[in-house]
């Protein structure tokens, strides 16, 4: 019978070296990045809403975000402070959710032959991919009517850039899409959110999951309005 | 008369005495934690419905062990949903269609001619030991670093001199009945230990007892688990769906609170 | 009769309880006339402790907090899973929080009384007076009892205890309380006092100069053979009980360490003590692998009945009550469904035998909650036995909150096991024998939650203060691999398994292995006979010589292989079983879980012989083929006064 193996501590105890970023502590960049760009989401929605008022309003709508605070503060400064807060959530958010991904995969490298989802709704499946393709979105969404850059009155205001690119039914759905998975994405990420900061437990539950559901469907149904509003033309 | 273990002959008409099922099992095959697995398939004939689902295993490696070929390596001892050493992936679900321990799974929740695909936990965490047996010892090194109350033997004083409010005792006691089965990671799609965890920290964080470590336990017990190499929870919820004790989704948000108001009051992962 | 199935030898005494003071003094006194290791010295000496259960555990965390080096083993992934985790219904402590005339006293009383007088007054005794300390440690540790609305502690009564003194954690008791002491064990290992070995069986006890100086122990995962070394050896493997196959056990639950200590010389005691549970779920059929216990507690609100008619095959609801036999209310007012276990179950026995047995094969009673629930309402049912109630339903199908219950006896503990003196140390120096393994507190018949009661008084109290009076002459002089001693123990374990790899028959190691268990359970079980326990005697070494020609094991020895373990473990259980059907014969009386048929009352109650068997039986193994050595231990009651046990 071969070599005697004598047995001494048989667990590869690894010594904690200390974690610098929890899992939870990406959880709550994620969540606290996550709230602030649903604020601006809100406010985001209820500008869009103005091109119902016409294209003067709209306009200065879109003239008065570039001078909030003057003269006080010059120029575009105040907007320029709400734009660099979003970039930092966005970031924030992305890189927490990219990391929890990779992580994510490190855990499990070999995938099941077969595995059943019991309780996973649509929307928290959707979190990552979802993520993703909102953030195509946006960059297009900026391209098309912050800079106007592929939007075909480029050069003209605000209010025109809106009706030429919602005149295109190709560019309202793909709007249509992001929008929906936005809201799909907050009807989880809300809820997730609280529970992440701990703010969820048994009695507060049904509550959140309403107000994570009435949040997600008005900022949808809302963002959806004016695309349509122009597509069949009631705004023009 | 003496009771013989032949199983009922008489009396009243009984599920062993319906005909018996035959399966078809798609089973993970791997030699050890290296060795690359497969899924094999072998056929089970007149299985009782009133079988557990590793007594039908039994009936399996029966058979293997006879024609001279390697059984089916699973985990099990108490057989009655209290150790926790029972666990394996059945059509992929944890556990298998119930909420339940592998070993309370009964035949009678499948139907004959089912096709039953069984696979160890997966996760990198969990290394495989063989076949469908695992190396659960990452969730001891999570207890190890907190998972207690520091009291050594004969310090203790009277019993009586805390008295705990009748609700705590009782929510602490759900999240106490945790068997460490390792479901909940199995079902995660991020293989997150985050339940297991959450159960521990909720069982403990709510007794008086448990106040003084309250800080450090979270916060070391959290860090353990990103070093044993599991996947951040992102609240997706299959673990306590997957749960054989119900350990609730509150656990984890609790969880999540200790943890953020012991970061802020500044506890530390120690090294 | 007797030489052709053992031989006497010299009677053996506990020398250890100092008896010459009264016996409240006497634990106090020993510990004082103990000797003490200084702390300086205890992390030089190093302990195995095998097993992680209530004793195990307990021993191990309390002795590396004590400073001493321990090595600690067992055969599950992870110490939490060590079969105290199934224990249900509670643990006993004389506590008296009830005010209801409890005291250190009355458990004392109700451990030997219930233990039918054959267990030792001192050890019951103390077992009793540190009863109260372990409730303390545990609600220090977290474990969650059930409380009252008050905050303080609530209490059950159990098992034939006529005061409730029974803490409980709902129907998990053995589960919290388990993982008290593996949290205090992890928290050890954390601090590096303690030395964890997972997935290693222990094969053999290695015993140099006649100390016990280590084991050897497989790793159940690579296979690898091996040798640790140790100043002390702590057996905590728990029961024997799988001896009949069938029982309330673990699948792993084995005999094989106290047994192969027992080939190196450690005495067994009274091995034919075993108990029956009363209420088990009934077997289903020739497939199944274990039984499921119902916890005892059902008792105290459930009522067991059979139909008066014999072969009444109508549903248990179509049974009007006058045509009902609530019998154990009827045979035993005083009690009525509370009486122990034995009588439980022996009664149990005798209503099927009369053909009055419910369900499948007439074998079971009803367990009836309908007055209960009519009397506290569902709600404070399934408060109290929730848990329970979902277990039975998981495994019947049936829903017990509609049909009642059907149980039946299964076995479910061995008071027998290695002798031990008072301070827990068997007959070999340096092998120390802790909980269910050991033979000590529980006499013929163990009361309902006294065994969890027992494991960690043994393990947090008794067992860490004895065992310093030993090591004070360590440390002992270094011994490693290359001993003779230890060269000899590993090469026996090497033989043994390559032998069973070796034979390659026709018949695997469970099939024996249920073979064996309904032998044992028909002739040595509920009831044993002069002329059954002979026709065992004649059966078991035929399935011993057909085991070691026949049995097939596949696999290798040097990788993961659960057969090879089944096989190892069977083959001490045969040998086990002839040793108990020997002491079964030997005892021609009845008492506690041992009855007799030759020995009853007109009544049919068990009827003991003080006069002839007073006494412990240790036996001596003896190689191959000769008979093993009695050596008895007598009994003296000095406080309670031997009488006929009566719980009518
Ligand atoms: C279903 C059930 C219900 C019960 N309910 C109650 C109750 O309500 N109240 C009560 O007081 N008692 C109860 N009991 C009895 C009580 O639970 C046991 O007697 C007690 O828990 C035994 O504890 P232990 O530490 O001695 O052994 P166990 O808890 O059985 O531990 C044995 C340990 O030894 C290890 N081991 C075994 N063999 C080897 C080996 N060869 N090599 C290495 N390691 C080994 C195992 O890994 C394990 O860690 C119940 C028992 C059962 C089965
Ligand atoms: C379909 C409905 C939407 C409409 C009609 C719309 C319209 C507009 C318009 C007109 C602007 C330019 C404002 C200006 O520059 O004057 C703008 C900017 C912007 N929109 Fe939208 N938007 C919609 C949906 C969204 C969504 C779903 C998001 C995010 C997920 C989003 C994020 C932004 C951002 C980040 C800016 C840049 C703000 C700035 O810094 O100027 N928008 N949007
Ligand atoms: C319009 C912009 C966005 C808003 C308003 C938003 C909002 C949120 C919120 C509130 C959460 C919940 C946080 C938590 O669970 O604690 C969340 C989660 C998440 N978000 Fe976003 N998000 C946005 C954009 C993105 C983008 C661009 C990505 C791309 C990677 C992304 C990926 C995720 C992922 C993966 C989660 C994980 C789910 C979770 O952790 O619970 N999100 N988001
Ligand atoms: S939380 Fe549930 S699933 Fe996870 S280990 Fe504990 S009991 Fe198993
Ligand atoms: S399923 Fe996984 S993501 Fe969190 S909630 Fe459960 S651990
Ligand atoms: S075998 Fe113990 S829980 Fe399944």
């Amino acid at each position: 019978m071969g070599a005697v193996v004598t047995v001494t501590d048989s667990t590869q105890r690894r010594t904690p070296k200390a974690a610098k970023t929890t899992s939870v502590f990406k959880k709550a960049v994620m969540a606290i990045s996550g709230i602030v760009l649903v604020l601006y989401l809100i406010a985001h929605m209820i500008g869009n809403l103005k091109a119902f008022a016409g294209e003067e309003d709209f306009n200065h709508y879109s003239e008065w975000l570039r001078t909030i605070g003057n003269p006080a503060l010059p120029g575009a400064t105040a907007l320029w402070l709400i734009r660099i807060l979003l970039l930092v959530a966005v970031f924030a958010h992305m890189w927490a959710a990219i990391s929890l991904w990779r992580q994510a995969k490190r855990a499990r490298p070999t995938a099941y032959v077969t595995k059943k989802a019991v309780a996973q709704t649509y929307a928290s499946r959707t979190m990552r991919w979802g993520g993703v393709i909102i953030a195509a979105f946006i960059i297009w969404h900026l391209l098309d009517l912050t800079w106007g850059t592929v939007n075909s009155a480029g050069d003209s205001g605000p209010y025109d850039k809106l009706v030429a690119s919602f005149s295109n039914p190709v560019s309202t759905a793909f709007y249509a899409i992001a929008v929906i998975l936005v809201g799909m994405h907050l009807r989880h990420g809300i809820w997730s959110a609280t529970q992440t900061l701990g703010q969820s437990n048994r009695r507060r539950e049904v509550t959140v999951n309403y107000a994570a559901t009435a949040i997600a469907t008005v900022l949808t149904l809302g963002f959806l309005l004016v695309p349509f509003s122009v597509l069949f033309g009631l705004i023009d | 008369m003496t009771l013989t273990q032949d199983g009922p002959r008489s009396g009243a008409p009984d599920a062993s005495e319906k005909r018996g099922m035959n399966l078809t099992l798609r089973v993970w095959r791997q030699q050890g934690p290296t060795a690359k697995g497969k899924m094999v398939t072998y056929k089970v004939t007149d299985i009782s419905p009133d079988m557990s689902f590793l007594e039908m295993l039994d009936v399996l490696n029966e058979q293997l062990i006879l024609q001279g070929d390697d059984p089916v390596a699973f985990d099990h001892d108490c057989r009655e949903g209290i150790c926790g050493m029972c666990g394996v992936m059945i059509n992929g679900q944890a556990h298998g269609p119930q909420q339940t321990t592998t070993c309370q799974l009964h035949m009678r929740s499948f139907s004959d001619g089912d096709t039953i695909d069984v696979e160890p936990w997966r996760a990198s965490a969990f290394p495989v030991v063989k076949d469908l047996a695992v190396d659960r010892r990452a969730f001891d090194r999570i207890i190890q670093a907190g998972g207690y109350i520091s009291v050594a033997t004969g310090t203790a004083p009277e019993a009586h001199a805390t008295p705990v409010p009748k609700k705590d005792a009782d929510n602490a006691f759900d999240a106490a009945t945790c068997i460490g089965c390792g479901a909940c990671v199995a079902a995660c799609p991020n293989a997150s230990s985050m339940l297991f965890t959450a159960a521990k920290v909720t069982h403990l964080g709510l007794l008086p007892q448990g106040q003084p470590e309250r800080n450090d336990r979270v916060v070391n017990m959290v860090a353990q688990q990103d070093l044993e190499g599991f996947g951040g929870c992102t609240n997706i919820g299959e673990c306590s769906a997957a749960c054989p004790k119900g350990i609730s989704m509150e656990t984890i948000s609790r969880l999540n609170h200790d943890l953020l108001g012991a970061l802020r009051a500044g506890a530390r992962p120690k090294s | 009769m007797a030489l052709e199935l053992f031989t006497e030898g010299d009677p053996i005494a506990d020398t250890k309880a100092p008896t010459d003071v009264a016996i409240p003094e006497r634990w106090s006194e020993r510990k004082f006339r103990g000797r003490l290791v200084n702390p300086a010295n205890r992390r030089k000496m190093t302990i195995i402790v095998v097993g992680t259960g209530l004793a195990g555990g307990a021993a191990a965390a309390t002795l590396g907090e004590a400073g001493y080096h321990v090595k600690s083993f067992w055969y599950q992934d992870s110490p939490r899973r060590a079969h105290s985790v199934a224990a249900q219904g509670g643990i006993n402590a004389a506590k008296n929080y009830r005010n209801d005339g409890d005291s250190v006293h009355r458990l004392f009383y109700d451990t030997v009384k219930g233990g039918d007088f054959r267990s030792r007054e001192s050890n019951s005794y103390r077992l009793a007076e540190v009863s109260a300390n372990i409730i303390d440690q545990a609600v220090a540790q977290g474990v969650p009892f059930a409380r009252e609305y008050g905050g303080l502690l609530d209490n059950r009564s159990f098992g034939g205890a006529q005061v409730s003194r029974t803490f409980y954690a709902r129907g998990q008791t053995g589960q919290q309380l388990l993982y008290g002491a593996y949290q205090a064990l992890e928290r050890q290992i954390a601090a590096g006092t303690v030395e964890q070995n997972s997935r290693s069986e222990m094969l053999d006890l290695i015993v140099v100069d006649g100390r016990a100086r280590g084991i050897v122990v497989r790793d159940l995962v690579t296979g690898a053979i091996g040798t640790h070394f140790a100043d002390a050896v702590v057996l905590a493997t728990g029961g024997y009980s799988n001896v009949f196959y069938l029982s309330t056990n673990a699948m792993g639950s084995n005999t094989t360490a106290i047994w192969r200590a027992h080939k190196r010389g450690a005495y067994f005691a009274n091995p034919c003590y075993t108990q029956i549970h009363p209420t088990c779920i009934p077997v289903k059929g020739d497939y199944q692998s274990k039984l499921t216990l119902m916890s005892e507690s059902l008792r105290n609100d459930g009522r067991v009945w059979v139909p008066k008619e014999r072969g009444d095959t109508r549903a248990a609801r179509d049974i009007p009550e006058d045509e009902r036999d609530y019998y154990l209310e009827r045979i035993y007012p005083a009690f009525g469904n509370l009486v122990p276990r034995d009588i439980a179950s022996r009664q149990a026995k005798n209503v099927c035998d009369e053909g009055r047995g419910v369900g499948p094969g007439g074998l079971g009673v009803y367990l009836d909650f309908a007055d209960a629930m009519e009397r506290l309402g569902r709600p404070a049912i399934e408060a109290k036995y929730g848990n329970l109630f979902d277990m039975y339903a998981q495994i019947t199908g049936e829903n017990p909150y509609e049909t009642p219950m059907r149980v039946y006896p299964a076995v479910h503990y061995t008071m027998g096991g290695l002798w031990v003196d008072y301070d827990l140390q068997s007959s070999i120096p340096g092998m120390f024998v802790i909980g269910e393994a050991n033979f000590s507190d529980q006499g013929a018949n163990r009361l309902g939650a006294s065994a969890l009661m027992q494991g960690l008084a043994d393990g947090y109290f008794v067992l860490p203060s004895t065992i310093s009076s030993y090591l004070a002459d360590g440390p002992f002089e270094k011994v490693d691999d290359t001993h003779p001693a230890a060269v000899e123990a590993l090469q026996n374990v090497q033989g043994q398994v390559q032998k069973l790899l070796s034979i390659n028959g026709t018949r695997t190691p469970s099939s024996f292995h249920r073979e064996l268990g309904k032998l044992m359970w028909d002739l040595c079980g509920m009831e044993r006979s002069e002329e059954g326990l002979r026709k065992a005697l004649d059966r078991i070494p035929e399935i011993r010589q057909e085991f070691w020609t026949n049995v097939k094991v596949s696999g290798d020895w040097h990788s993961f292989n659960q057969t090879l373990e089944m096989a190892g473990r069977v083959a001490d259980f045969i040998e086990l079983a002839e040793l108990m059907c020997v002491d079964a014969l030997h005892r021609r009386e009845s008492c506690g879980g041992h009855f007799r048929a030759e020995s009853q009352t007109p009544e049919g109650e068990a009827l003991r012989d003080d006069e002839n068997y007073a006494y412990v039986a240790a036996w001596e193994w003896t190689p191959e083929n000769q008979p093993p050595v009695l050596h008895r231990e007598a009994l003296e009651y000095e406080y309670i006064h031997l009488a006929q046990r009566s719980y009518k």
